[in-house]
């Protein structure tokens, strides 16, 4: 017993539009597109009202009166210094998460993520705690070495590596672990020891997690507020980054803050636009 | 997205401000006949933190029904967010600059005294520094903390300085008078200038350095209600209990003088 | 059975991973090639891993050109990547993010060649096995009878002393198959040292492979020549395998009553007990009425019910008493235009019949 079938009615141009999506949906089904505008709207309308309500017209004279070259300059610097760190040290880290166990792993792993929840004031507060000048290792770079740290670029580094490695680690491990090991296993059969097969087989397969995670830890720390203005302080030049310039320049002068706002978000679409098509795309070459 | 967490925040205290005032209220209108009985918000500035607290527990025991919450933070910022639309009852600020802001924006009319304050020097209690006068300050080899230029505790500072005739090189300008004192707290700078109540308050935590009278400023702190309250009888309410003997009695013993 | 000579591959060790046990003892000498055979699950993959160093035995030994890879009494283990061994995947693992020219220079790099030399290494296997023009395209862009080219290379030019092959053809459409494996053929004769392939195929078996080693449940159950294996299969499975007719049945003189039914008459007179039948399909004759007067000793009715063309004739399925497996020619088919469904007689001469005790025949 064959039921009726209703045949809808596609015009020509229609069935030139699907074939041409090869498959690709058409259009979106409303349970979905209904909560996908939502969430664009609460995206796009912050960012909409910077753009409207910029001074557009004296833009260089507002800037001019801050601290927006200098603070600029310091949040860029100490960001790309925070995710060269977080490479070095972040990725062999997730590697040990991700492809060995030993006992205590996982309460590893959790410490590992704990910035990513920490409040970033309470971040900083830790941050003293451990090496301000009578902090549990400051008191020792203080008395044995004359460093100190806080109120210096390398507190903010410090601050942003802090909050911002555990994003490279996450996004590295994960990509470890569901990365095909045969190749790896390809490689130590043609004679390559593993610190070769890390560098020549496993680090270029995860490319383009590596850089998604790179991305996301650059973000992360140019955006940091909390732990910085905390346990780095404030001082123009040295340790005022952008994010703070902002603050403080919301309270003197809106239209400063907004000028300051319109500068760091103009960075980093720059940054994310240049890097997207390589990097964002996620996962692990197949 | 972090990049975005100060306008964001900005946007979510004064939605949570605004949240806040208006959870528990049943009363939409404005007007002198709505019923004393509700929620009203407090900007206050963060060297009130301690006494404003108080003085909310005690106007909300003597007014049964209503509540008082606070935000507390510095001077300009608040003011800052209340000529933005942010949605308070009542602004007790640290100078009468940021109360002027607010009133020539409409936002509040009539502000009056209640309160003045002196600065100190606050230092860790081991004194790592051996501050004794704040002409100590001045050496480059004290790491000292300030509030920012722009907020109240910063004019004043720099007005202490003008009377002594230092210049001061700050190592960090924070953003209120309460994180310059959790700088000395916590030793990470030899001294920090907050006010005389900010000595008090933090007990055993720090200690202080008093500062003479010629070289010392004051602050006057006015209070008023807010033009846009949703409970105008209520803030009124409250500005008068802060000048009240009662509300005196709680400031003169943390430490502030009489306007 | 002596594992053979000590300038080959020796191993005589059992692997266990998981719940699952390997026991093997077996020798392929330098040059040869030696099949392993097996269904799934019978331990090919871990037996094929244990003797690249990707796995340790549990007990025993490896040793390859007299020299120890692997022996659990003493403790010594060479790693992977220490031996000299020469791995093709079943789904090659090129290396997707380098070209052929860099994947086939990966191993005499990895091994310390300078990046030069290693290049023209590369170059030098390229040219071997065709695949100079393709030296700078990326895996993506190939071919499965390319890719297959460039795994085989790639695992040449690390100069291994033991190649070892894991399903090479497998990947491949029928097609390309035919080619790739008489290509393979002349490369592994090339390749002096022993070589081990693992296959499903039993063509490929019996083209590629001078010995034939089957592997079941982790244990080998039959091993010799591949004419010999396929001849005397010992089990069910290597009988399927082949394409043999293999029966189980109770022998009585040169009679042999089956166990799925039917039986056969044989021309041994000597057979009593448990027995093996087994007869090839190509010793079947198939008429479409039931041939008179024959010379035939065993003739019975059966009904098609699948035809398979193979390379050079036409496999039938045949459902009877017994049942059977039928090769005749296309034209055959055509002539008695056979069709799933059709009545057939089958008919096989008595010394077509080879019978063999129970318990397996292994091989001098």
């Amino acid at each position: 017993m064959v039921t009726r079938i209703a045949p809808s009615h596609l015009t020509a141009r229609a069935r030139a539009r699907r074939s041409a999506w090869s498959g690709a949906p058409r259009s979106v089904p409303p349970p979905l597109l209904v909560p996908a505008l939502i969430a664009v709207a609460f995206l796009v309308l912050p960012l909409a009202g910077l753009l409207i309500r910029a001074p557009w017209r004296h833009l260089a004279a507002t800037l001019s009166g801050t601290d927006a070259t200098q603070a600029l300059i310091l949040s860029l610097w100490t960001a790309t210094v925070t995710t060269g760190i977080s490479l070095v040290i972040g990725v062999p880290l997730a590697w040990v998460l991700a492809r060995t166990t030993f006992p205590g792993q996982r309460l590893l792993r959790a410490l590992v993520t704990l910035p990513l929840v920490l409040p970033p004031v309470v971040g900083g507060v830790a941050l003293l705690l451990a090496f301000s000048r009578v902090g549990l290792i400051g008191q020792y770079l203080d008395s044995w070495f004359g460093l100190t740290i806080p109120f210096t670029p390398l507190a903010v580094v410090l601050a942003q590596t802090f909050v911002a490695m555990p994003f490279l680690i996450i996004t590295v491990e994960g990509a470890l672990r569901s990365a095909d090991q045969g190749f790896e296993e390809a490689a130590a059969t043609l004679g390559a020891k593993r610190m070769t097969v890390f560098r020549r087989v496993t680090v270029p397969l995860i490319a383009p997690s590596l850089g998604a995670g790179a991305v996301l830890c650059w973000a992360r720390a140019l955006g940091e507020f909390g732990a910085t203005i905390t346990f780095a302080g404030s001082f123009p030049g040295q340790t005022e980054t952008m994010p703070i310039a902002v603050y403080y320049a919301l309270e003197n002068d809106p239209d400063a803050a907004i000028a300051l706002s319109l500068v760091l978000l103009l960075v980093s679409v720059v940054v994310l636009v240049s890097l997207r098509d390589r990097w964002l795309r996620g996962g692990s070459v197949q | 997205m972090r990049r975005f967490a100060v306008i964001a925040a900005g946007l979510v205290a004064v939605a949570a401000a605004g949240c806040s005032s208006s959870s528990s209220s049943s009363t939409p209108s404005a007007s002198s006949s709505a019923p004393a009985s509700g929620t009203i918000t407090v900007f206050a500035a963060a060297s009130l933190t301690e006494t404003f607290t108080q003085l909310g527990k005690q106007f909300e025991a003597a007014h049964k029904g209503d509540t008082v919450k606070f935000s507390f933070g510095p001077s300009s910022g608040l003011e800052a967010q209340i000529t933005s639309g942010a949605p308070a009852d009542v602004f007790a600020s640290a100078s009468p600059t940021n109360m002027q802001g607010v009133v020539s924006a409409g936002d509040a009319s009539n502000p009056r005294n209640f309160a003045k304050n002196t600065m100190e020097v606050a230092v860790p209690p081991s004194n790592p520094a051996s501050v004794t006068s704040v002409n100590n300050l001045a050496k480059k080899s004290v790491k000292v903390a300030l509030c920012q230029p722009q907020v109240p505790c910063g004019k004043v500072a720099a007005e202490v300085f003008k009377n002594a005739g230092i210049t001061v090189k700050p190592v960090t300008l924070q953003p209120d008078v309460k994180s310059v004192l959790t700088q000395v707290e916590t030793n990470n700078v030899d001294a920090g200038m907050v006010y005389v109540t900010d000595v008090m308050a933090a007990g055993s935590k720090v200690k202080g350095v008093t500062i003479s009278a010629s070289d010392n400023a004051s602050t006057l702190y006015p209070i008023a209600a807010l033009a846009h309250s949703t409970h105008e009888s209520i803030a009124q309410a409250f500005v008068a209990y802060v000048l009240s003997p009662a509300g005196q009695q709680v400031l003169t013993a943390a430490g502030f003088q009489s306007p | 059975m002596t594992p053979g000579a000590s300038d080959g591959l020796v191993v005589d060790a059992e692997v266990r991973r998981g719940s699952f046990s390997l026991t093997v003892s077996l020798a392929a000498a330098a040059g040869q090639v030696l099949g392993l055979l097996g269904p799934n699950g019978a331990g090919k993959s871990t037996l094929l891993a244990a003797m690249a160093g990707l796995t340790p035995v549990s007990s025993g030994r490896i040793t390859l050109a007299g020299q120890v890879m692997d022996d659990a009494a003493a403790g010594t283990f060479v790693e992977a990547s220490q031996r000299p061994v020469g791995f093709v995947f079943q789904n090659y693992r090129l290396f997707p993010h380098l070209t052929v020219a860099e994947n086939v220079a990966f191993s005499p790099r990895a091994r310390g060649m300078g990046r030069q030399a290693a290049r023209s290494a590369a170059g030098h296997w390229l040219n071997r096995l065709g695949l100079t023009d393709l030296a700078q395209r990326k895996p993506d862009q190939l071919s499965g009878g390319q890719a297959q080219r460039v795994a085989l290379a790639r695992a040449l030019a690390g100069q291994p002393a033991l190649l070892l092959l894991d399903e090479p053809l497998s990947a491949l459409d029928a097609g390309t198959r035919l080619d790739v494996r008489a290509e393979l053929k002349q490369h592994l004769a090339e390749f002096t040292g022993p070589c081990v392939l693992v296959t499903h195929d039993p063509l490929e078996a019996l083209v590629l492979a001078d010995q034939l080693v089957v592997l079941e449940a982790g244990r080998i159950v039959q091993r010799g020549t591949p004419e010999h294996v396929a001849r005397q299969p010992a089990t069910e499975y290597v009988a399927k395998l082949v394409g043999l007719n293999l029966y189980a049945g109770h022998a009585n003189g040169s009679r042999i009553a089956l166990k799925a039914g039917g039986g056969f008459v044989a021309a041994s007179q000597e057979l009593h007990g448990e027995v093996l039948v087994a007869v090839r399909p190509s010793a079947i004759v198939v008429s479409n009425q039931h041939p008179q007067q024959s010379s035939a000793r065993n003739i019975w009715p059966a009904r098609l019910t699948g035809l398979t063309l193979l390379a050079d004739r036409v496999r039938l399925d045949l459902e009877g008493q017994p049942s059977a497996l039928a090769d005749i020619t296309p034209a055959a088919v055509a002539e008695l235009s056979l069709s799933p469904g059709s009545q057939v007689w089958l008919a096989v001469k008595a010394t077509e019949v080879a019978v063999y005790p129970r318990a397996g025949g292994q091989p001098d």
